[in-house]
């Protein structure tokens, strides 16, 4: 049995990478939930953001490179939007879509930033404090940062505002709701605007806390759809809570077991869920 | 056609004794293996629609089944091919019992979870069987052909000949009916009898199967194996890829595709080609999907199709098998049955009572819970409380398509036919699944009589996006009728219909009450109901207020406050 230390750094670790989970699964959830998307090409877009920031960050601040790629990720997700409405794809051809566009996007980064696994420099990354026995870092904070402010905010607008009662209401009948007036339209572009923006968010955190490949592309899919298929789709806090219980329950078996066997975690717990809890879904 | 089809063969089978370079034969086997995987991807995915994005983990536990048994143990490897078929059967059986049961998202949460399952196996490869470096398997092959290469060869030709004659075999039998149905439209595919769960569940396993004996033959040709190698997610892009490309909707599609993207990626090897290869893999299958949703191969077919007269065959007299029973006896007993959902109470304890030979109309107001009745009955939905007889028999908790064989069919209010099959494959489909399961050949002349019946014989090759409401509507009631259903629940096929279609639709129901069919008839058009009922049940909230004959039904005080507003007689 590993230290208390341990089993608390771990915990830690857990939560922030959930976090990381959340931010990736927000995205997904809300063009799934609203938009009756799926849209796989989310992860190859956060990869893309992260390697922007990682190409940039010789000459610009990670954060300045943020507020060049979000407009630039958001024109691209209405882009996307256009594209699947345009040619009225079905949702489960919208999975192979967006499989095939990831392959593209992928490629694209592998013949830009070769096959080989990338870490960037960064001063934030420097910056940790001690609290306790426990070590914490600044861009893991501002990861968990992000995703708090993010998911919630999207809940809250969604809740309150009548810009969120009007997704809620496209969202439920669309041509109902264009006819009481709500523009669905404009409202799909806008969320699926919003979605890829937040992949730009989450492709810095990424590049702050983790090596790029463009293998790993993959390798997150798994674990994030996992936390969006817990958390319920089109609610934007799920994927951080259902995150965070799989951040933490993937640390503590790397730190009990071996920590090659984290990827089966994600997968169990999901498992589990519809095994007895198939109502859910 | 036989004799180029043999001469096809001869020529597979003889190239390994004509001393070409070995390219030849590697090339050969890549060709092959790419129709194996593409074909066993197709006869789930592609028949039933459930995307696998794992195809390449059940291939990847058939290479390392092999790898592990032959090359570590040192088994014999002919013996190891069944059991790495077997090992990903297993898997593939253990995760759709698992996931095919989800009522909602079960296309995505499947497509998902064998995406998943790829780093799961990979994780798991990595961490029990291989240890990291990889795994030799050099074995004594069987001595059938000059080379090593060709054996392995052999080995691979034998196997796509099995996934194509299985492929081709589900295509025609009434497994793959049942499954095309089940890509439309699964919910009505199961009240029309078709056992679902099961039939996905056994297209998985042959699709894991062949996938399985694939990578098994594959250990061997590649000789090193290794977990990046084995368990990649290029291999699922691609054989979704080739299969879309092909066609999915017929047998031979994924064939197609398979060779076209296999010379393709042949072109693009190595290096930054081999990138740019990917990045087209990508482009093509997005063109595929959004321009050419039928594939190369239905695309042919479809200009084929046009050109050839459909055959119209001549159709003997209505014959009725159905003959009158006893009439009288009860049939159907609903008793207190109860169905509520998120709080609203659409079944709020029902008795009802349905006697032999009758047409008995069942009237209420919107939102009465006349729908929510029939799908209760049809086991579209679980009751919440309460018990339902058929012939004696508990309908309560038996599955839909059992329901459907026990002879209860119904009608769709808002029809729904299965659009990418034709008139006559809809009409077809539930005789095939019916009280006396017929072969395809003997449903098809019993949907051409129904054609006949309700005069949509000229329409018999058209799609169900073509017809218009009238048509659609007697779509409907042909495809219940074929199944010569002991109990026919008629919701509202008349709404939406002109005077001159309603008396058309008047007489067909006559015309099946005379043959001896008992029929529940919901319909809010008063006059029909006046016309042809022998007794009316009037549900207001959820309960049977009222029962008897129509006159003195109609009469009623509290149905004409519930109902009708004014007296109808």
């Amino acid at each position: 049995m590993p230290s208390a230390t341990l089993l608390g750094q771990s915990v830690l670790s857990g939560v922030f990478i959930g976090a990381l989970y959340g931010l990736l699964g927000l995205g997904l959830s809300l063009s799934w939930g609203m938009l009756r998307q799926v849209n796989l090409a989310h992860f190859a877009l956060a990869f893309l953001g992260g390697y922007l920031t990682f190409q940039l960050s010789a000459r610009l601040d990670p954060f300045v490179t943020l507020a060049l790629v979000t407009p630039l990720f958001f024109l691209a997700g209405m882009g996307l939007h256009w594209f699947l409405t345009r040619f009225s794809v079905s949702l489960l051809n919208t999975l192979l879509v967006t499989f095939g566009l990831t392959s593209i996007i992928e490629a694209g980064i592998q013949w830009t930033w070769t096959a080989d696994f990338h870490r960037m420099e960064n001063a934030y990354a420097a910056v940790r404090w001690k609290i306790g026995p426990l070590f914490v870092s600044l861009p893991d904070l501002f990861t968990l940062g992000f995703a708090l402010v993010l998911s919630i905010g999207a809940w809250a607008v969604l809740r309150f505002t009548d810009l969120g009662k009007a997704i809620r209401a496209t969202t439920e009948d669309a041509p109902m709701a264009a006819a009481f007036g709500v523009n669905e339209k404009l409202i799909g572009y806008l969320v699926s605007g919003l979605a890829a923006a937040v992949a730009a968010v989450a492709g810095l955190c990424l590049a702050l806390n983790h090596t790029l490949a463009p293998v790993q592309i993959y390798a997150w899919m798994g674990v994030v759809f996992a936390a969006v298929m817990m958390g319920g789709l089109g609610r934007p806090i799920g994927p951080l809570v259902a995150g965070i219980v799989i951040g933490v329950s993937e640390a503590l078996t790397m730190a009990v077991t071996n920590p090659t066997w984290a990827p089966l975690v994600s997968f169990s717990l999901l498992i589990g869920l519809l095994l007895f809890r198939p109502a859910r879904f | 056609m036989r004799i180029a089809l043999a001469l096809i063969a001869a020529a597979l089978i003889g190239l390994p004794y004509v001393g070409l370079p070995a390219f030849y034969e590697s090339f050969g086997y890549l060709l092959l293996s790419a129709i194996v995987l593409a074909t066993s991807w197709n006869v789930l995915s592609g028949y039933s629609g459930y995307f696998s994005f794992g195809h390449g983990a059940f291939f990847g536990v058939g290479v390392y089944t092999t790898a592990a048994l032959a090359g570590k143990l040192g088994w014999n490897f002919l013996w190891t091919l069944p059991l790495a078929a077997l090992a990903a059967t297993l898997l593939g059986v253990a995760l759709g019992a698992i996931v095919f049961r989800v009522r909602a998202l079960r296309g995505e949460l499947f497509a998902l979870l064998t995406l998943a399952i790829t780093f799961v196996l990979a994780t798991i490869a990595l961490n029990a069987v291989d240890g990291g470096p990889g795994i030799m398997v050099t074995v004594d092959l069987p001595r059938i052909a000059p080379t090593a290469s060709g054996v392995i060869y052999l080995m691979m030709l034998a196997a796509a000949a099995l996934t194509l004659w299985t492929a081709y075999a589900m295509y025609r039998s009434r497994f793959g009916t049942g499954l095309f149905a089940i890509h439309d439209d699964e919910d009505v595919a199961e009240v029309m009898g078709v056992p679902t769960y099961r039939f996905k569940l056994a297209a998985f396993a042959i699709s894991c199967a062949l996938a399985g004996l694939a990578g098994g033959i594959h250990a061997i040709f590649v000789s090193y194996v290794t977990v990046a190698e084995t368990f990649s997610i290029a291999l699922a892009v691609n054989v979704v890829l080739m299969s879309a490309l092909g066609g999915t909707r017929h047998w031979l599609g994924p064939a197609v595709g398979a060779v076209v993207i296999t010379v393709l990626l042949y072109a693009f090897t190595s290096g930054n080609a081999a990138v740019a290869g990917r990045a087209l893999t990508g482009l093509i299958l997005i063109v595929v999907i959004v321009a050419m949703p039928a594939g190369i191969l239905g695309q042919i077919l479809k200009r084929f199709r046009r050109k050839a007269a459909p055959a119209h065959p001549v159709v003997e007299g209505f014959i009725n098998t159905n003959t009158r029973k006893e009439s009288g006896e009860l049939l159907l007993v609903v008793k207190g049955v109860a169905k509520a959902f998120k709080g609203v109470q659409a079944l709020a304890g029902v008795d009802l009572e349905v006697r032999r030979g009758e047409i008995l109309g069942l009237v209420g107001p919107n939102g009465s819970g006349k729908s929510t009745l029939i799908n209760v009955v049809s086991g579209h939905y679980a009751v919440d409380r309460g018990s339902i007889r058929f012939e004696g028999e508990e309908l309560v908790g038996t599955p839909a398509h059992r329901i459907a064989r026990a002879g209860i069919a119904r009608t769709y209010q808002i029809p729904r036919p299965f659009p990418q099959l034709t008139v006559l494959q809809n009409i077809a489909l539930p005789p095939m699944f019916g009280q006396v399961v017929m072969d395809r050949a003997a449903a098809e002349r019993e949907a051409w009589r129904w054609l006949e019946f309700t005069g949509l014989k000229a329409k018999a090759h058209r799609f169900p996006p073509e017809l218009n409401l009238h048509e659609r509507k007697f779509l409907e009631l042909a495809r219940a009728l074929a199944s010569r259903p002991k109990l026919l629940f008629l919701d509202e096929v008349l709404s939406g219909l002109t005077p001159a279609e309603m008396d058309g639709a008047l007489r067909l129901i006559r015309a099946i009450r005379d043959q001896g069919a008992t029929i529940v008839f919901v319909e809010h058009v008063m006059r029909a109901v006046m016309e042809l009922t022998d007794r009316v049940a009037v549900l207001t909230y959820g309960r049977a207020i009222a029962e008897g004959v129509p006159a003195e039904v109609m009469r009623h005080p509290e149905v004409i406050s519930a109902y009708l507003g004014a007296a109808h007689v």
